[in-house]
C-alpha cells in the first residue's frame, strides 16, 4: 500500500461529490420543488439507481476480476436481490390480510358485487 | 435539568442496584489504581486488535450479561411463585421481562457465540487474525457501548417496557413516552453495527484466509456453521437496522411509519421485526450446532458422521430461515392461505434439523464416549433440544397456534431450544476451548456439579411451563394468583434457582481453576484427542497463532499431522510474519457513537450532534491512517516457539 500514500484517489473524490450532489437533488425534489408527484417519484427513483451505480462502480468491487469460486460481487448481489424480493413480495403477501387489492379482473368484479350488495342494504 | 429528573427513583430494589453498582465501580477504580493497572488495561485490552483477546472480552461481557439477565429471570420467577408478596409492581415487572429477553438474545447469546468464533475460527482455518482486525475491534466496542447504554436504562431514565419484540403501537411515542423505549432502539442499533461488521469480517476471513490447500469442504464444522451464520447476519441484520431506524424516526422526530393516526401501519413492525427475528434465532442456534458437532466428534473419537450432509442441512436451514417469519404472528389474522404457506415452510425446517440430530446420534453410535464436561453438555443437548423442537412443530401448525400463541407453552418451547441449544453450547464451547484461551482447563469435578445443577434446574424450571401454557397461563403476566397455576409456578421457580446455583458454581470454577488447575504443557489439551488445527497450536497460543501454516487437504487435518509428527513450527520454513498494530481508535470512535446514542435517547440534540461529529472525525482520521502493521522477526518467532514447545 506504499503508493496509496501519494496517489490522490480521484475516482473516490468524484464519486463522493457525485453522490452528495445526487442526494441533495433528490432531497430538493422531494421537499422544495413544485414538480408533480409522479415526476418526483420517477426522478428520485432514477437518482437512486444512479446512486447505486456510483457506489458499486466507484467505491465497491464490482469491476474486480473474478476469483476462484465465481464472481463474488455479482454472486452477493444476486443474493441481495433475492432477499429484497422476499422482503417486498413477502410483505405484500402477508400484510394484505387476505383481502385483495383488485389485482385481477375477477376479484375486482367480486369486490364490486360486494360493494353493490352493501349499498343495497 | 436536575439529576433526579433522569434517575429512576422510588424503587427499593433499584436503589439497592444503584448502591451495589456504585460500590463495584469504586472498587474497580480502586483496584486498577492501587495495582497500577491503568496502563495495562489500555495497552493490553482496550487497544487490542488481537482476535483472541477480543474474543475473551466478548465472552466476559456475555457472562456478565448472563448474570444480569438471569437475575431478571429470577426476579420474575419470585413474583410468579409468590404473587401476593408484592415483590414487583406491574411497571417494574414489564421492564424486567423486556430487559431479560433483549439482554439474553442480543447481549448474551450473540456475543458469547461471536466471542467463541473470534477465538476459534482463525485458529481452525490456519489464519493469523481476522481479515480486518481494526474492524473487529470496532465491532466489539460498538457491541460493548450498545450493551452499556441498554443496561444503564434501569437506573437512568427507566428501562424499556414493551417486551423484547417492542411491538408498535405500544412501543410508539404515544403509548410509551419517555426515554425507556429509546434505550432499546439506540442500544440495539449501536450493537447491531458491530454484529453486521463481524458478519462481513468473519465471512471474508473464512473465504479468503484459509490455510493453503483447505477447500470449503475441508473446513471444520464449527467454521462452516460460522460461515453460514455470517451469511444470515449479513442478510438479516439490515432489516432490523431499517426497522429500528424507522421506529426511532417515529419516536424522536415525529414520523408516522408505525402509527395509525398518521396512516402508518403498526403491524408492519411485527412483519419487519420477525423478518429479522426468525433468521436471528438461527444466528444463535447454528454456531451452537457447530460447537456440539466439534465436541461430539472429539469425545466420540470419530470423524463426524455425514459431514457433507451436516453442512448442507445448515445451508438449507439458513435459506428456510428467511421464509418462515409469519409463524411468529399467525394470530395477526393474515388469513388462512398466508398462514398455511408459512405453516408448511416452518415444518420443512424440521427436516434438515432432524437430519442433524440423527447424524449426531450416528457419530455417537458404537463409539467409546469420554464423559468430559463439554461432552456432558452436548449429550444433554440432544434430548432436551428435541423436546423444544417437537413443541416447535406443534406451534408451527397455524390452527393449533391459535391455542398456544403467547401462552407459557410458547415460553417453554423457546427456552427449551434457546437454553438447551444455545446456552448449553456456550458452556460446552467455553469449557472445551478454555485451555486454548487461558492455558489451563476448568476443574472437571466442579464443572460436573455446575452441569448437573443447571441441567436439572433447567428441566424443573421449564417443563412445567408447557403445562402452565396448556392450562391457559399467558406470557408477560404480572398477577398469577390463580389456584391451579400456583403449584407448577412454584416448581418452576425452584428450577430457576437451581439454574442460578449452577451458574454460581460455574463462575466459582473459573476462579478455582485459575488458582489450582494444572497448567497446560501441550497444545492438544483433551488427552491428545484434538482433530482440527486449533489444537495444533501451542498453549497459550502465540499472538501470531501459527509460526508456519500447514498444508491442509482433508477434514480433521491434525490427526494426520500427529501421525506424521508434523507441527505448526517447521523451523526452516519460518518467515517474518505481518501483524496489525494495536490502536485505540475503535474504542474512541465507538465511545463517541455511544455518547451520540445516549443523547438521542434523551433527545438532547446537542449531545447527539457532538457525539456524531466526534465519530465522523474519528472516521476521517482512520481514512488517513497509513499504519500498515509490523513484521515479527524470524528470531522472535523461533524463540517463542522453542520456549512454548520445550525444544
Amino acid at each position: 500500500m506504499a503508493d496509496s500514500k501519494k496517489r490522490v484517489p480521484m475516482n473516490h473524490v468524484i464519486g463522493f461529490i457525485l453522490s452528495l450532489v445526487m442526494t441533495l437533488v433528490a432531497a430538493w425534489a422531494a421537499i422544495q420543488s413544485d414538480l408533480p408527484v409522479t415526476w418526483v417519484i420517477i426522478g428520485i427513483m432514477i437518482l437512486a439507481l444512479l446512486q447505486a451505480g456510483v457506489q458499486l462502480f466507484m467505491f465497491m468491487h464490482v469491476t474486480e476480476a473474478s476469483s476462484g469460486n465465481g464472481h463474488v460481487p455479482w454472486n452477493m448481489m444476486f443474493h441481495g436481490f433475492a432477499l429484497a424480493g422476499i422482503i417486498v413480495a413477502g410483505s405484500l403477501f402477508v400484510m394484505s390480510f387476505g383481502h385483495d387489492h383488485g389485482d385481477t379482473g375477477e376479484h375486482q368484479q367480486h369486490e364490486q358485487q360486494e360493494s353493490e350488495d352493501h349499498s343495497g342494504h | 435539568m436536575h439529576i433526579t429528573d433522569i434517575l429512576v427513583t422510588g424503587e427499593p430494589i433499584i436503589y439497592g442496584a444503584m448502591v451495589s453498582m456504585a460500590l463495584v465501580g469504586i472498587a474497580l477504580l480502586f483496584i486498577l489504581t492501587y495495582f497500577k493497572k491503568w496502563k495495562w488495561l489500555w495497552s493490553e485490552w482496550l487497544t487490542t486488535v488481537d482476535h483472541k483477546k477480543i474474543g475473551v472480552m466478548y465472552i466476559l461481557s456475555a457472562l456478565l450479561m448472563l448474570f444480569r439477565g438471569g437475575v431478571d429471570a429470577m426476579m420474575m420467577r419470585v413474583q410468579l411463585a409468590f404473587p401476593d408478596l408484592g415483590f414487583l409492581n406491574s411497571q417494574h415487572y414489564n421492564e424486567i421481562f423486556t430487559t431479560h429477553g433483549t439482554i439474553m438474545i442480543i447481549f448474551m447469546a450473540m456475543p458469547f457465540l461471536i466471542g467463541l468464533m473470534n477465538i476459534i475460527v482463525p485458529l481452525q482455518i490456519g489464519a493469523r487474525d481476522f481479515a480486518f482486525p481494526y474492524l473487529n475491534a470496532l465491532s466489539f466496542w460498538s457491541f460493548f457501548f450498545g450493551m452499556a447504554l441498554f443496561n444503564i436504562s434501569f437506573v437512568i431514565g427507566g428501562s424499556p417496557d414493551a417486551g423484547w419484540t417492542s411491538y408498535t403501537p405500544l412501543s410508539g411515542a404515544a403509548m410509551s413516552p419517555g426515554p425507556g423505549q429509546n434505550f432499546y432502539l439506540m442500544g440495539l442499533q449501536l450493537s447491531g453495527i458491530g454484529t453486521l461488521a463481524t458478519g462481513i469480517n468473519l465471512m471474508v476471513t473464512i473465504l479468503k484466509m484459509r490455510a493453503p490447500g483447505m477447500k470449503l469442504f475441508h473446513m471444520p464444522i464449527f467454521t462452516w456453521s460460522t460461515l453460514v451464520t455470517c451469511f444470515i447476519i449479513v442478510f438479516a441484520f439490515p432489516i432490523l437496522t431499517v426497522a429500528l431506524a424507522l421506529l426511532t424516526i417515529d419516536r424522536i422526530f415525529g414520523a408516522q411509519f408505525f402509527t395509525l393516526t398518521g396512516e402508518g401501519l403498526p403491524m408492519m413492525w411485527a412483519n419487519l421485526f420477525w423478518m429479522w427475528g426468525h433468521p436471528e434465532v438461527y444466528i444463535v442456534i447454528l454456531p451452537a450446532f457447530g460447537i456440539f458437532s466439534e465436541v461430539i466428534a472429539t469425545f466420540a473419537k470419530k470423524r463426524l458422521f455425514g459431514y457433507n450432509v451436516m453442512v448442507w442441512s445448515m445451508i438449507v436451514i439458513a435459506l428456510l430461515s428467511f421464509l418462515v417469519w409469519v409463524h411468529h404472528f399467525f394470530t395477526m389474522g393474515a388469513g388462512a392461505f398466508v398462514n398455511s404457506v408459512f405453516s408448511v415452510s416452518t415444518m420443512l425446517i424440521a427436516v434438515p434439523t432432524g437430519v442433524k440430530i440423527f447424524n449426531w446420534l450416528a457419530t455417537l453410535y458404537k463409539s467409546k464416549i469420554e464423559f468430559t464436561v463439554p461432552m456432558l453438555w452436548s449429550l444433554a443437548f440432544i434430548p432436551s433440544f428435541i423436546l423444544g423442537g417437537v413443541t416447535g412443530v406443534m406451534l408451527g401448525m397455524a390452527a393449533a397456534d391459535y391455542q398456544f400463541h403467547n401462552s407459557y407453552f410458547l415460553i417453554a418451547h423457546f427456552h427449551y431450544v434457546l437454553i438447551a441449544g444455545t446456552v448449553f453450547a456456550c458452556f460446552a464451547g467455553l469449557v472445551f476451548w478454555y485451555p486454548k484461551m487461558f492455558g489451563h482447563k476448568m476443574n472437571e469435578r466442579l464443572g460436573k456439579w455446575a452441569f448437573w445443577l443447571f441441567f436439572f434446574g433447567f428441566h424443573v424450571c421449564f417443563f412445567p411451563q408447557y403445562f402452565l401454557g396448556l392450562d391457559g397461563m399467558p406470557r408477560r403476566l404480572f398477577i398469577t394468583n390463580v389456584a391451579e397455576w400456583l403449584p407448577l409456578n412454584v416448581i418452576s421457580t425452584v428450577g430457576a434457582f437451581g439454574m442460578g446455583l449452577g451458574f454460581i458454581v460455574f463462575v466459582y470454577n473459573v476462579y478455582y481453576s485459575f488458582r489450582y488447575s494444572a497448567r497446560e504443557t501441550t497444545g492438544d489439551s483433551w488427552n491428545g484427542n484434538g482433530r482440527t488445527l486449533e489444537w495444533a497450536t501451542t498453549t497459550p497460543v502465540p499472538y501470531y497463532n501459527f509460526a508456519t501454516v500447514p498444508y491442509v487437504d482433508e477434514i480433521d487435518p491434525y490427526i494426520r499431522m500427529k501421525e506424521e509428527g508434523k507441527t505448526t513450527f517447521e523451523e526452516d520454513k519460518v518467515k517474518p510474519i505481518h501483524m496489525p498494530s494495536y490502536t485505540g481508535q475503535p474504542f474512541i470512535m465507538m465511545a463517541f457513537l455511544g455518547l451520540a446514542s445516549f443523547g438521542l435517547v434523551f433527545e438532547w440534540m446537542y449531545v447527539a450532534v457532538f457525539g456524531l461529529i466526534g465519530a465522523v472525525f474519528m472516521m476521517i482520521r482512520r481514512s488517513f491512517d497509513y499504519d500498515d502493521g509490523y513484521y515479527v522477526p524470524v528470531e522472535e518467532i523461533k524463540r517463542t516457539e522453542k520456549k512454548a514447545r520445550g525444544l
